[in-house]
Order: C-alpha cells, then structure tokens, then sequence
C-alpha cells in the first residue's frame, strides 16, 4: 500500500452521522406518515434544487474527509526490509484530487486568471521594477501573452461544451432508465420524481465545474492568496469545515435537548426544576460571550497539553471537534424549552394517558409515545440550525475564538482577506469566493429548510 | 404587579448565583491559573516567579475556594473565589490587564455602544414591521412571493459581507462617510450612520420573515374575518387590528433584547472603530483578558433578566387582559 489511512475523530463522527442518516431514512421509509411528509419536500421543485446543490457540496465535504499519509519514498540504499515510512503531512482524497492545484502555488496574490503577479518587483537582469510572471499562472502561453484572452475564451466554451455534454449523457441515461423523452422531461418532469429541478438545477453546477477544470488547467481561477496558495483550493478545502461544524454541533446538541426537554416536560416535579434552572442560566449567558470564554479555556488546555496531539493535523481537528462541542452546549437550551412544553402537551392526551393506565414505564412511554410525535420538532431544528453554524464560523473565526488558524474555513479566509481590501489595487478575489461559496453554501440549506418546515410542521400544512 | 416583579427578581438571583458559580467553572477550576500564567507569557519567559508575580499582579495567588491560612471568616473571603466572582455582585469587576478599573471602563463605553445600538434596533424594528406589513397586504401575489425570496436571500449572506461590503462601497467608492472612528457630541453622527444602515440592512431579512409569520397567524383569526365583514379596508384591518393583536409575539422577542443593547454589537463596533462594549469585548478575547471576558459574562446575563421581566411587564401594556400576579 502506498499509503496510510488515517481516521480522523471528526471524520469518524462524520461517517458515524451519514451512517445514521441512512438508518433514518431507511426506517423513514417505512413509516406511512414520515414517507408522506418527505414525499412532500420531494415534489418542491425549490427544495429538490437546494438538495442538488447541498449534495454537491456533501461530496465536496466528503471527498475531503478520506484522510490518508503518503508513503515516503524508501532512502536509496536502505536495506530491503527497512521500515516503510509515511509523510507528516495528512492529506484527503480531495487533496490527490487537486494535487495541481494544491502544490502549483505562486510568490504572492495574483487576480484571477492573471499571468502576472499583483506587485511589482525588481527583476533578475532588470533595473526597473516590474510585474513578473506567474510561475503557473498563464505559463502555457509562453513569452508573448497576446493570445490571454482568446486562450480564456477557447477554454470557457471548452469547458461549457464538457459540462453540456456529461449533463446531456446524465439526463439521456435517466430518461433512458425511466422510459420518458428526454425533451419531455425537461418540458413537465416526468410526472412522478422532481427530476426536472434536479436536471435544470444539475446543468450550472455540472458547465461551472466544466469551466473551473478547463481553466484551472492553466490558470488559477479565484486568484492567489498572499501566500500564493490557490482561492479555489481553498475555498473547496473550506466546505468541509463548515459542513462539520454545521452537523457536528447538531449531533452533540440533539441527544442533551432531547433527553432533558422531554425528561423536564414528563417528569416533571424538581427534575423539571432543576433542568428549567439549567438552560435559564445557561441561556442567560450571551451566546457569543459563553462560546468566547469556553473556547479560550480550551486553547489553554490545547496549549498546556502539546503532547496529546501527534500531528498538527490532528491539533487541528481536536480544535474543530473542541468547537462542535462547545457550540452544541450552548445552543441546545432553544430546542430543549421547545420539547419540553410540546411534551407538557402531550402528557396530557388519551393515547400517553391509556399507556400510563396499562402500567407501560415511564421511559417506555418517554421513547415509544413521546418521543417519535416530538421527531417532526427535531428535525426543523437540526434543518433550521444549520446554516446558522455555518454563518457563526465565520463570525466566531473573525473575534478570533473560532478554528484553529491553520484550520482552511471561510471564516480563516475571510478573517486573513479583509485587510486587504485596504491596498491599491483591491485584492478583492479571496474575500469574493469566500463569501460566494458561504452564500450558496447557505441559501440552498435555508431553502431546504423551509421546505422540510413546511412539510414537517403540522401548523403550516393548514 | 410590584409583587409580581420583586418575586422575579428573587428569582434572577440563583440564576446569576449558577452564571457566577459556571464562570467561575470555567475560568479558575478547569485551568489553573497557573496554566493561565504560562499561556500568556508564551513559552520562552515561563519561570516560577514569572507565574507567581503574574499571578499576584491579577490577585489569582490566593486558593480557591477555602483559605486554611486565614482565620475566621477571611477562610471565606480571602479566597479567588470570594474576590473575583462574589464582588461581582457588588458592581465590582478588578482591574483589566492594562491596569484600569472594568467597572468605570464599562461606564464610559457605554455611551457609544447605546449610541450605534438604540438608532440600529428602533429604526430595524420600523423597517422590518413595515415590510412585513407590507407583504401581507400584498399576501399570495407575486410581489409577497419576490419578497420571500429576497428575505431568504438576505439571510443567507454572512453579516460579514455587509459590513465589509458597505465600508467599501460607501466609504471607499463613494466617498460619503468615514470609513471608522468615533467622535464625541454631535460629530458622532457622520461616523455613526453608516453602521446604523448597514445594521438595518443585515437584521431585514431574518426580522421580516420573523413578523410576516407572525402577522399571518393573525389574519385568519375570527375578529379579522369580522372586521372586513364589517366593511373596514384591508389597510384598517391590518393598522389597526392585526398590528396590535400582533404585539404580544412581537415584543416577546423585541423587548428580551432592549437591555443587551447596553452590549453592544462585537462585530459592528470592531469593524468601525466605535469605542464601545463590543469592541472592548473583542479586544479582551484577542488579548485573552480574562478578567474582562469574565465582566462582561456576569453583565450580559444580568441584562438578559432584566430583559425577561421587561418582556412580562410589557405584556400587560399592549393586552390589558394579562395580569401579572
């Protein structure tokens, strides 16, 4: 094997979440009400084109959770049974994916699509100061640039042309499979599946990823950073950050808000006391205060403790994971006050109240009665939640209590971006992607959370 | 009613006795001040009188909790625990690591903090309700559905990006305010309009999508069939029976925030140079003043209760049918 798989805990609990979304759904599916309720979000056109674009970056994120370390080359004459070696560094499958564009870095900041570096500099043989080249950026042009423009162009429409044709040979072979026409389909849908917004939503995102391949062949796209690392690169890097801290939070706040908001709300007496107490004074503490505090206290125990962590990667993650906890600390006392008056409510109705006669265990009545009619408020709040977390990461990076800084997220970019709005010229292109991403990043989460709401919640349906 | 609100003020107190008592948690138990010590004096100069005078200049050289070195009640009071979290009840926060006294600090931050705060919040709360209204007029129609869409949008842009995109748009492009700073007096105006813009701008989206929910609860409700059924326009309806039925949700998340005012906005307020709370507060995290961050905790959870009974009591002056008892 060329290389070492190394497991991450944040990749580790990721894996363990998608696996207990598949359960979900898969018990989901045979649950009459639950399929109806999904069936619903399926025929939203706008939140199965959310869902697309979600998708998209769950592979993103995905792809950039398989971590591995390189095997190093063997020492020219080493013995034959020498211990094989690995690099420090960890890299994911994303990272082989975009090897190019991980390693082919510049000096320093270049516009997108530049042959040029921003600044000037005193060249080699040269008494004036001038723009020099870029040492990937437009290199297949040689010496005369002339052609830039043309070049950009050529790889555009080239680019246009690979996305239109997969997306043409992914809806053929749909249509193939289901027996529709294809221009059918793109006419009315098929009728059963919201295909079409998947289709039509499937198209940008298949011609943009044509055009960022053709052009990333011999530009780099969003730029350089002042470090010369490639603005794509890291903002794809970045998705990954912000889906684990979106899902993560969730997955450490769901099982204390559910566990206490229905224990508060069934038990009642000075159980329910002492946990009404609990997220009183918790939620009294400013959000942004309570997490400040708590990460700083945990820097100092990260700090104090060097010797925990073999790899700067892993430094990092436990930094990630250390956030994911605090925030869902923090911000499950909402959704627990939620559960606990609509479980107030349900105590009280025939069905909990038959069980109660039958003499059926408090804890049997809390998870078999209680506990699915409360799912439907649950699963809004882990919808809703998320791109609330995926907005505070870059808030809390930017007051310096967010990821690690060696952790790429859109927070680090934007945080390290926006001094340097103030040169001459703007460098304007790192803090334009970041926010791009982040915004289409959230704007397809809020959709599909609306969606899910509306389906879900059993108020709006009136 | 006065009965009702000395009650909930006793009720506030083991509440701040829990934020006291979790504050304290944090920043003494989980951490010695020790490792504090040896954080912020970085690894190379870490000596053991290094640590013991950084240790005494904060007074975090006593014990905990319990002082067997002392007699009587100075067991009690001669202790971390004692000076920095039980005096805290007393309005009486330390020193800040640049030596000056938190409390008077906070006093002379906090005019700037309300300056910026109280025009964002009152004219945002105007913008919002009247937006919504407006899309409720319009309810089921394209605009109502444009709208929507614009709200969502809205939302979904960090609040970053209006903050650095405004400052750059206006101040660099346009030229037509400051780009930061603060000024006392009247002066203050030319710095403080542009983050009070930008401040409506970001909070419309969320706020309005929040109050046309609202207001849609109300418009199917009995009396509003009765009040068009009794020939009012829909504009009368709307002004004078759906905005004032609407009042208790909308003050149940309005009013709670009033008081955090004082608080300021973190983000606004580094971003624009404003001498208030919230740049203080930023700065004592990026400098890890943890007698700051501490204040500023135990503050804000006081302001968040007297936001709470500012809320019950608010209650009974929009709907006189609520008696607090």
């Amino acid at each position: 094997m060329s290389f070492q798989v190394v497991l991450l805990w944040s990749d580790a609990l990721l894996f363990v979440l998608i696996a207990a979304i598949a359960g979900l759904m898969l018990w989901a599916r045979r649950q009459d009400a639950l399929r109806a309720a999904w069936a619903r979000v399926a025929r939203d056109g706008m939140a199965m084109s959310a869902a697309t674009v979600l998708a998209a970056f769950v592979v993103v994120g995905l792809l950039d959770s398989l971590h591995y370390r390189a095997r190093l080359d063997a020492q020219p004459g080493a013995p034959a049974g020498a211990t094989v070696r690995y690099a420090v560094e960890v890299h994911s499958a994303l990272d082989a994916l975009l090897a190019d564009l991980r390693q082919r870095s510049e000096k320093t900041y270049s516009a997108p699509l530049a042959t040029h570096l921003y600044s000037k500099e005193a060249l080699e043989n040269s008494t004036q100061r001038e723009f020099p080249r870029l040492k990937h950026g437009g290199a297949h042009l040689g010496k005369d640039i002339s052609g830039h423009e043309f070049d950009i162009a050529v790889r555009v429409s080239r680019g246009c042309a690979g996305g239109l044709v997969v997306w043409l040979l992914l809806v053929a072979a749909w249509c193939r499979l289901r027996g529709v026409e294809v221009i059918e389909m793109l006419k009315v849908g098929d009728g059963e599946t919201a295909i079409r917004p998947v289709a039509l939503t499937l198209l940008p995102i298949l011609l943009l990823l044509g055009i960022a391949i053709s052009l990333d062949g011999g530009y780099h796209v969003f730029g350089t950073d002042k470090v010369g690392q490639d603005v794509l690169y890291l903002s794809l890097k970045s998705i990954r950050t912000g889906l684990l801290i979106g899902t993560l939070t969730t997955l450490v706040m769901l099982p204390l808000a559910v566990l206490l908001g229905i224990l508060a709300g069934y038990v009642g007496g000075w159980v329910d006391d002492l946990i009404q107490y609990l997220y009183t004074t918790l939620s009294s503490i400013p959000g942004v205060l309570l997490i400040a505090a708590a990460v700083l206290m945990m820097q100092v125990i990260i700090d104090t403790h060097p010797d925990w962590f073999a790899t700067s990667a892993e430094r990092a993650d436990a930094r990630l994971l250390a956030l994911c906890l605090i925030l869902g600390m923090t911000s499950w006392t909402g959704v627990a006050r939620l559960l606990r008056g609509e479980t107030l409510k349900l105590r009280e109705l025939e069905f909990v109240q038959a069980a109660q006669v039958f003499g059926v265990g408090r804890f049997a009545i809390m998870s078999r009665h209680i506990l699915p009619n409360l799912m439907h408020i649950v699963l809004i709040a882990l919808v809703m939640d998320f791109s609330g977390l995926v907005l505070a990461e870059a808030v809390l990076s930017y007051v310096g209590v967010g990821v690690d800084p060696t952790t790429i997220s859109f927070g680090t970019m934007i945080n390290t971006a926006r001094m340097e709005l103030a040169r001459e010229p703007m460098v304007w292109w790192s803090l334009a992607a970041a926010f791009s991403f982040m915004f289409a990043l959230v704007l397809a989460a809020n959709l599909f959370a609306d969606a899910v709401r509306d389906a879900f919640d059993p108020r709006s349906s009136a | 009613m006065l009965a009702y609100i000395i009650r909930r003020l006793l009720y506030a107190i083991p509440i701040l006795i829990g934020v006291n008592l979790l504050t304290f948690a944090l920043f003494f138990v989980v951490n010695t001040p020790d490792d504090m010590a040896r954080m912020q004096l970085g690894v190379k100069r870490v000596t053991p009188e290094a640590i013991e005078k950084w240790k005494a200049d904060r007074g975090y050289d006593k014990p905990l909790v319990w002082n067997s070195a002392a007699a009587g009640s100075a067991a009690l009071t001669d202790t971390i625990f004692f000076s920095k979290s039980v005096r805290m009840f007393a309005a009486d926060f330390g020193r800040a690591d640049d030596g000056r006294d938190i409390a008077r600090e906070i006093g002379t931050r906090m005019g700037p903090s309300l300056a910026i705060a109280v025009p964002t919040f009152v004219l945002g709360l105007f913008v919002a309700i009247s937006f919504a209204l407006l899309l409720v007029f319009f309810r089921a129609t394209l605009l109502d559905f444009a709208g929507i869409v614009l709200c969502v949008a809205m939302m979904s842009i960090s609040g970053l990006f209006y903050i650095i995109g405004g400052q750059w748009l206006v101040s660099k492009v346009w030229h037509l305010a400051p780009i930061s700073g603060y000024s006392g007096g009247l002066d203050a105006a030319k710095f403080l309009i542009l983050p009070v813009i930008i401040g409506v701008i970001g909070g419309i989206g969320s706020s309005t999508r929040w109050y046309r929910t609202i207001f849609l609860e109300e418009i199917n409700r009995d009396y509003v069939r009765t009040a068009r059924a009794k020939g009012l326009p829909e504009r009368v309806v709307l002004f004078r029976h759906v905005l004032r039925n609407a009042m208790i949700p909308i003050l149940t998340g309005v009013v709670v925030v009033i008081p955090s005012l004082f608080m300021g906005s973190l983000l606004t307020e580094s971003f624009f140079g404003i001498p208030g709370l919230g740049s203080y507060t930023i700065d004592a995290i990026n400098a890890q003043d943890f007698a700051v961050v501490r204040s500023m905790v135990f503050i804000g959870s006081v302001l968040y209760i007297v936001g709470l009974l500012l809320t019950d009591i608010s209650y009974t002056l929009a709907d006189p049918r609520v008696r607090l008892q």
